[in-house]
């Protein structure tokens, strides 16, 4: 046979397939995440629905060639409704031994292994930690194989490019995204204009980079005449009309905190200190200065949610983010703004704990700490996104109960939300209702704990306007003058108050509602957050055969909306399946007495589909 | 036409709150808070634009005590509730108070970054070397051998000089001054109330339960003109009740020394002339201690460089200018369409 590749199964077949998982391995240094990124790009335009997962190191550059060292990009997509980035993976590629050892579990009996044979080398192969070659000891079961060198081939593409061989190599992982888009028939145009524009000041490697990736499409076609291997087809999934983009939950967070500032009338000032997964929101935020959104890096946690903190004192809406062990040193802070009764949104994006944990998987292990996590009673409003497109809603939201109830809004997402991209219609931000925020002007009658109402919000008073001077300090204050005051029964009502000021949020939030018709009797799923994928996925799965099962999925969790008790009632059997010990569950248990059961997976990776079908069937035959 | 009547000029009395004062009789925070006042008058703050700003301690009840806008924070992070003030609204006057456990134990990162940052905010740090608020604990500044509830056989740390710290931390005004010098801390004050940027001004405050009379060496009448030199740009440095001795540097060496006019053949042109833009200097004046040397008292430093609200605000401005149509929202939708988009048809 001509050339390194070779292929175990040479069934010639065009087969048509409802949706594939494509995981990209290689080292962190090998680029897979653009690899990932453009690939899910190209997917987006050609019509499938998709949801992505990257999954790197905490290192920047780990040693190259280890275990700890490799990154990876997960990607599913099809002609359905994409729920989930996939239990499964049906095509690996893996740029080296390294990455086919951390990954090869995942791939399916019957998935296909791409791999760079130029990598295969001994060191590499130790280094991996592989006694004898995978490759030729039979470890790889029944998948099929199609072995390149890559490298090799690479180089020989790039001979009249004038690079030299380093930055030759670097484009290895174009050249294995080219054949992986003529496996799935993509097409080459955007990614090819994409590298222009990008390396537009070394044109060199532009145009180094656009031959490989050539050059791996070209070879797929040779195989493909050959007989060694078959493209797949994925027909184009079924999504509402609209305009639609590739959203993270990073970039869709950023834009609903600018959308729900605009809707606000007000400005915001994002404060924040760089940590592992949340500081892509403060990069977005920072290239907006020119939407008058004002970025600060400050010098620590502390000092990020003090100065949001100031800011909102002064009439902007401060906004801070961080992750867990972050959020942790905000704590006083909020206590702060909780009592002063200052708006302010926090957004945790929440990592696998304790401590450090594991800065870069995801867990979503801080509901207590958003709920309880404070000295004192302390109650504050905790919504949580289900998937990157909903960060976009949930920070508008946060945003309008922040103004309107004079009260620290903290926003949970996750390190998968934040990362992972799913297609979005996009909204028109014109058409949504504003909420004008109302600062007092009027001094007649002004004290600073005058309160409204029916919100039980008190006035915003901002510096700069004339008639309004007054203090305010974290020593509690007469309820009436907001004067500093040590009386016993004044605590009381201040307390009093602070708490009903938050549960009355629940007035304001939707009812609470089943993701479809309920059925009657069975098993009721409860989730929260990124979970929202794989229970939906497999409570479908098993209701399209006929099985009673019911999903409720909540946004809002402090205040919970005031119609969960009489639907969680319904059921004897609730199911709550969270990347935590059991933190909702025993939330609802308290909340309601109901006999909602834990299903918990904290292993910094999402539900699979089947783990949950699983769980959820088990339940139902007991 | 209208006609407008100029508002009648507000006293240090007006810009007193209605609530009653809880330092204990005879703190030395009640002449800067009378210092303070007055500066208010004399400089004719808008009171509406005028933010105290502070976090725990006993000097971080000075906002309740003042006519103007007030937010007592939480410990040692006063700088940053300012700085976020300032972000918020450029415009606002803002003033923190603090102390030396509150600045510069508790706080301490956040001062060090107000400074390098050059927020711009006048920063009063009072500093009387013990913790009173917490029933007399030794402080950051406190001198080693400290006798207190926390140390009882005598703190064994070594004190941060306040100044040095503030110029080491590029601050780009330092002043001193001693609570109950009516004669001079308004002035020192109005100069720290003009400077654009942080202006630091260290207090020597007197705890007259927990550390009564720490600052006496210098701060006692007896000895305050021996021990005191008030410097002043452009001027020589003399001190004395005679103001016969003055500050030099000792030939040879970058060393102050002091001597005495007459004596040896020194008249006032060898005493060395105050430069407040000269940061090796303003640090050599905050290195000066009892009793070897006296206390360097005034603007030690003040060399203004832009602040970086008025930095940020440029940027934000500039960014506005280019891409100012049509609201944000619109301008959002743009954004969010910018990229790889695609149409689904129905």
């Amino acid at each position: 046979m001509e050339g390194s590749a070779a292929l175990k199964d040479g069934r010639r077949q065009k087969r048509e397939l409802e949706s594939v998982v494509v995981r990209f391995a290689g080292d962190s240094g090998d680029g897979m995440q653009l690899t990932g990124g453009r690939f899910t790009v190209e997917t987006a335009l050609a019509g499938n629905d998709l949801a992505t997962f990257p999954d790197f190191p905490a290192e920047i550059r780990a040693p190259i060639g280890t275990t700890f060292g490799v990154s990876a990009f997960q990607i599913n997509f099809g002609g359905r409704t994409i729920m989930t980035s996939g239990d499964q993976v049906d095509v690996l590629v893996a740029m080296n031994p390294a990455a086919l050892k951390v990954n090869l579990a995942d791939v399916a009996a019957a998935g296909l292994l791409i791999v760079d044979t130029g990598a295969f080398g001994d060191k590499n192969l130790r280094k991996a930690g592989y006694e004898s070659n995978p490759l030729k000891d039979g470890g790889l079961g029944d998948r099929r194989v199609i072995e390149v060198d890559m490298s090799q081939r690479t180089l020989e593409a790039l001979k009249e490019s004038g690079l030299n061989k380093k930055d030759s190599l670097r484009c290895k992982n174009m050249w294995a995204l080219g054949l992986v888009y003529w496996l799935f028939d993509r097409d080459r145009s955007s990614t090819t204009k994409w590298l222009g524009d990008k390396f537009a000041k070394r044109p060199e490697l532009a145009q180094g980079a656009i031959a490989a990736l050539n050059a791996g499409h070209a070879f797929g076609e040779t195989a493909e005449l050959s007989g060694e291997l078959n493209a797949y087809s994925v027909p184009a999934a079924h999504l509402a009309p609209g305009l639609y983009r590739n959203v993270t939950g990073t970039q869709a967070m950023a834009w609903g905190l600018i959308a729900g500032t605009a809707l606000a009338e007000i400005r915001m000032v994002f404060c924040s200190y760089p940590i592992t997964p949340a500081s892509g929101l403060l990069h977005v935020l920072a290239a907006q200065k020119d939407r008058g959104i004002v970025t600060f890096q400050a010098e620590d946690e502390i000092a990020a949610a003090c100065s949001a903190i100031g800011a909102s004192y002064a009439g902007a809406l401060g906004v801070t983010s961080s992750s867990g062990p972050g959020v942790a040193l905000k704590t006083e802070a909020l206590g702060l703004a909780i009592a002063t009764e200052l708006p302010l949104v926090l957004i945790n994006t929440q990592r696998a704990g304790p401590s450090t944990g594991l800065p870069t998987k995801t867990e979503q292990s801080d509901l207590f700490q958003a709920v309880f996590g404070r000295n004192a009673d302390s109650e504050l409003v905790v919504i949580a996104a289900r998937s990157p497109s909903d960060c976009f809603e949930c920070a508008i939201e946060a945003v309008r109960l922040a103004t309107k109830y004079m009260t620290p809004v903290i926003v949970l997402s996750d390190g998968y939300i934040a990362n992972a991209s799913e297609p979005w219609a996009l909204p028109d931000v014109e058409s949504y209702p504003k909420f004008p925020v109302k600062f007092r002007r009027e001094p007649e009658g002004f004290h600073p704990f005058v309160r409204d109402p029916e919100t039980l919000a008190r006035a915003w008073a901002v510096p700069g306007t004339p008639g309004l001077e007054h203090r305010i300090g974290g020593l509690e204050r007469d309820a009436d003058s907001g004067n500093i005051s040590y009386d016993p029964s004044n605590h009381q009502r201040m307390t009093d108050l602070r708490a009903a000021k938050i549960s009355g949020v629940a007035k304001d939030i939707p009812e609470q509602d089943f993701e479809d018709t309920p059925r009657e009797g069975g098993v009721l799923v409860v989730g929260w957050g990124s979970t929202y994928g794989p229970i939906n996925r497999a409570v479908n799965n098993l209701r399209d055969s006929g099985m009673p099962v019911s999903h409720i999925h909540l946004r809002h969790i402090w205040p919970l909306p005031r119609n969960l008790g009489d639907l969680l009632r319904r059921y004897d059997r609730i199911l709550v399946p969270e990347m935590n010990r059991g933190q909702l569950v025993t939330l609802l248990r308290s909340e309601y007495l109901v006999p909602a059961e834990s299903l918990s997976k904290v292993n910094g990776k999402p539900f699979l589909i089947a783990e949950l079908e699983a769980a959820i069937r088990a339940r139902l035959e007991t | 036409m209208n006609i407008a009547v100029p508002a009648e000029k507000l006293t240090p009395k007006d810009y007193a709150s209605d609530q009653e004062i809880r330092w204990c009789p005879g703190c030395g925070d009640y002449a800067i808070l009378k210092a303070v006042l007055k500066t208010l008058a004399d400089v004719e703050a808008k009171p509406e634009q005028t933010v105290f700003v502070s976090g725990i301690g006993c000097a971080a009840r000075f906002p309740y005590y003042i006519s103007t806008y007030g937010f007592h924070t939480i410990h040692g992070r006063a700088p940053a509730v300012a700085t976020g003030i300032k972000l918020a609204n450029p415009e606002l006057d803002v003033w923190v108070v603090s102390g030396d456990g509150d600045a510069l134990s508790i706080g301490g990162n956040h001062l060090l970054h107000l400074l390098r940052r050059n927020v711009d905010v006048q920063f009063l740090l009072f500093n009387n070397e013990i913790y009173g608020l917490t029933k007399g604990q030794y402080s950051p500044t406190s001198h080693v051998g400290t006798r207190s509830p926390s140390s009882p056989t005598g703190s064994v740390e070594s004190p941060v000089s306040v100044t040095a710290l503030a110029l080491g931390a590029g601050a780009r005004f330092v002043a001193r001054a001693i609570d109950t010098a009516q004669a001079y801390l308004p002035g020192v004050l109005k100069r720290a109330h003009a400077h654009r940027g942080t202006s630091f001004v260290e207090i020597f405050q007197n705890c007259i339960v927990y550390n009564d009379g720490v600052h006496s060496a210098f701060a006692d009448r007896s000895v305050a003109a021996e021990m005191q030199v008030m410097v002043e740009h452009g001027k020589p440095m003399l001190f004395g009740k005679e103001r016969d001795k003055g500050l030099r540097l000792r030939p040879g060496t970058l060393t102050l020394e002091t001597v005495k006019l007459d004596e040896d053949g020194i008249g006032e042109e060898d005493v060395l002339v105050h430069d407040e833009t000269n940061r090796t200097l303003a640090g050599m004046l905050a290195a000066m201690t009892p009793p070897a040397m006296p206390v360097a008292l005034g603007v030690l430093y003040c060399d203004p460089a832009p602040s970086y609200d008025s930095a940020i605000s440029a940027q934000v401005a500039a960014g506005q200018a280019r891409t100012k149509k049509g609201g944000i929202s619109s301008d959002l939708n743009a954004i969010m369409r910018a990229g790889n988009t695609w149409t689904v048809k129905g």
